[in-house]
């Protein structure tokens, strides 16, 4: 699904370096996640591979099924099939929710050269999934993100991934800022997406999230590199002993 | 003060191209606003008033010629049920009008010169008011020299909206017009203005609301681009009455659109609001004044320009609350969205306030669309451009909201879209 070959990237206006050489696959209906301290570079990771600017990738490569991201815009990585649930979910005075997200699916519909989803349809469909996120109608009319708690929107965010049923799903640090039900409520809208086609690749500081997400692979990421990679049980290690431990055994 | 030797010829050399209307209700206040323009002189580039916006253009004793629109794009309003008024190039045209007989209202035009007329009260007393604190002679030149106009008395709730039409079919057209509205206590209307009028437009309208009475006013000032205007509105209001003006402007070389705002009964609300969008050889000037002179008063002035291609934004918005006018509910918001750094937004936002218990509010900004936002909708699929035209769309938003009709709000909007997808390509 989703493969990341040797990336390098610095900062577009600093000599600095933050991707080190990145190599990572995630596999159709697979969970990954990748775990690391502080400035390590995972949100930068997904950043760059959903396209924001202020990036420079100096080498290696990104493919969503084949396809090089690297060199597509943003939006076309979206219609490709690419999700970054972000960090910060950006608000938008003026944008109705609603608006926003009509616009969104049937723009990536159109460039797929798909139907597009007609307002009765989408209406059908949103409230349906709304409803399973705890997200009512007045946060559908409100502008987007706009007055919304923090787990507001984070719950948008999955609200937004499950109507655009992308195939690759980038979260990152969806947990921040979520006390323990709305994380849970969150998982769940993640989980139940969970399918034999979509891959997942979770970006957080901490293994509470990965009690709900299970993941398949864990990753572990610092200073601009994966430094190791295992099954679920490496993340209850990072738990256990923090990031010392893996640094000092991996330096 | 003695004007100085070349705003006196200046003036002169004006009015030598002007006749002025003789005889019926009107002579008076025309002779009137006469000598007062002569006593104060038409603005020059010295004026303070003045000093973003050039004023030659607009009163060089000759307009300056443009071409007339051509296009297939059909004008706004066009499919609402509304009593049409048409003015070509400034002459009321009773064929391409509907009949001016409505329930609720009475429509006479200041062109049929009669002795005696309710309009005679009012005619160049409101524009009159108005030069207090600060001078407007082009306003007071339009109560000299209008040509014609429209005299609206609302005694009810009229079913349908008065719809003012201006075409402009001669490149030279060089109109002063003068609407009063008089709108009687606890009356209703809607009064919508909309078309390119001439290449030169002088306007001037003259709002008096009684007690208890409303008057929603949009505008739409666009498809000419190569119009220059100075349109003035002086609005008087009685208590507990509600004026709501809301104007659009896309294209224009030059148009300054001059609001003055009295309130001189308790409890009432004044919003004027505007979105401009300009492109290129673009000026466009809001300059507002507002004097709060009753108790429990709220004002809401919302100003939005979206400005490319070296296009030039002004704003001159000023909450004046005399003294005793508690209670005052003031806001004024003034911003510019800057496509490229070739254009520009001038503010000057001003609060003069003699009461100890009033809240008023003001901000003034501009910027460039939010990189952060624009990556978040394109990281949702929407194209670049799409996505830069949503947020342009949200951008004017809370000045469009202040138009109290939805029906009327979108249909603006969408004109604002389709303008927008143009310019793109």
């Amino acid at each position: 699904m989703l493969e990341i070959k040797n990336l390098h990237v610095k900062l577009e206006e600093e000599d600095k370096q933050i991707l080190k050489g990145v190599n990572l696959t995630v596999e159709a209906g697979k969970v990954h996640a990748i775990m690391g301290p502080n400035g390590s570079g995972k949100s930068t990771l997904s950043y760059v591979l959903s396209g924001k600017g202020g990036y420079e990738v100096t080498e290696g490569s990104a493919t969503l099924e084949g396809e090089e991201l690297l060199e597509m815009e943003a939006e076309d990585r979206a219609a490709a099939g690419l999700f970054l649930a972000f960090q910060y979910p950006v608000e938008i005075p003026g944008v109705g929710n609603m608006t926003f997200l009509r616009t969104a699916v049937n723009s990536q519909r159109k460039a797929r050269g798909e139907e597009e989803m007609s307002s009765a349809e989408f209406l059908k469909v949103i409230r349906a999934k709304a409803k399973d996120l705890k997200i009512d109608a007045e946060m559908l009319k409100r502008p987007v993100n706009v007055g919304f708690s923090g787990g507001e929107k984070k719950r948008n965010e999955i609200l937004q991934m499950a109507m655009l049923e992308p195939k690759m799903c980038i979260l990152d640090e969806t947990d921040s800022g979520l006390d323990v039900d709305a994380m849970k409520l969150v998982a769940d809208g993640v989980n139940a997406l969970r399918s034999e086609g979509r891959g997942f690749l979770v970006i957080t500081h901490y293994q509470r999230l990965l009690d709900h997400i299970k993941p398949d692979v864990v990753h572990i990421m610092a200073n601009g590199r994966i430094i190791k990679t295992g099954g679920p049980e490496l993340a209850l290690e990072v738990e256990e002993n923090g990031y010392a431990g893996i640094l000092e055994e991996m330096a | 003060m003695a004007l100085a030797q070349a705003q006196l010829d200046a003036t002169e050399a004006r009015l030598s191209a002007l006749d002025l209307p003789e005889g019926g209700w009107a002579d008076a206040a025309r002779r009137e606003a006469l000598g007062r323009l002569r006593a104060m002189g038409l603005p020059s580039a010295r004026d303070e008033y003045w000093k973003y916006t050039k004023p030659e253009t607009l009163v060089s004793a000759k307009a300056i010629a443009a071409a007339t629109l051509v296009t297939d794009e059909t004008p706004v309003f066009e499919d609402r049920d509304r009593l049409r008024i048409v003015f070509v190039d400034g002459v009321f045209s009773p064929e391409e009008s509907d009949d001016l007989a409505l329930e609720g209202v009475s429509i006479d035009r200041l062109a049929d010169v009669k002795d005696i007329h309710w309009a005679k009260d009012l005619y160049g007393v409101l524009e009159a008011r108005g030069q207090v604190p600060v001078e407007r002679p082009l306003a007071t030149l339009n109560t000299a020299f209008a040509t014609d106009g429209v005299l609206i008395h609302v005694t009810g709730k009229p079913s349908k909206p008065i719809s003012l039409i201006y075409r402009h079919v001669a490149d030279e057209s060089d109109v002063i017009l003068h609407h009063v509205v008089k709108v009687d206590s606890g009356a209703e209307a809607t009064i919508l203005e909309n078309g390119p009028a001439a290449a030169r437009f002088n306007k001037c309208m003259e709002v008096d609301i009684a007690d208890g009475g409303a008057l929603h006013h949009i505008r739409a000032q666009g498809r000419d681009h190569e119009r220059r205007a100075a349109t003035h509105m002086f609005a008087r209001l009685g208590s507990q009455s509600t004026f709501k003006s809301f104007t659009l402007t896309v294209n224009g070389v030059l148009t300054r659109n001059e609001v003055v705002i009295e309130f001189t009964g308790d409890d009432a609300a004044a919003h004027v609001a505007g979105a401009c969008m300009g492109d290129g050889a673009f000026h466009h000037d809001d300059t507002v004044f507002v004097t709060h002179d009753a108790v429990n008063c709220e004002s809401r002035q919302v100003f939005k320009k979206v400005l490319r291609n070296g296009a030039t934004g002004v704003f001159q918005g000023k909450i004046l609350v005399k003294p005793g006018a508690q209670k005052t509910d003031g806001y004024q918001i003034s911003q510019a969205l800057l496509l490229d750094e070739d254009s520009q937004f001038l503010a000057k936002p001003e609060l003069e306030i003699y009461a100890d218990d009033v809240a008023c509010s003001h901000g003034s900004t501009s910027g460039a669309i939010d990189e952060d936002s624009l990556f978040y909708l394109r990281a949702r699929g929407l194209p670049r451009g799409e996505a830069e035209d949503l947020m342009t769309i949200a951008f004017i938003a809370e000045a469009v909201q202040e138009i109290q009709d939805e029906t009327l709000q979108e249909e603006l909007v969408t004109r604002v879209q389709a303008w927008l997808a143009r310019r793109r390509g």
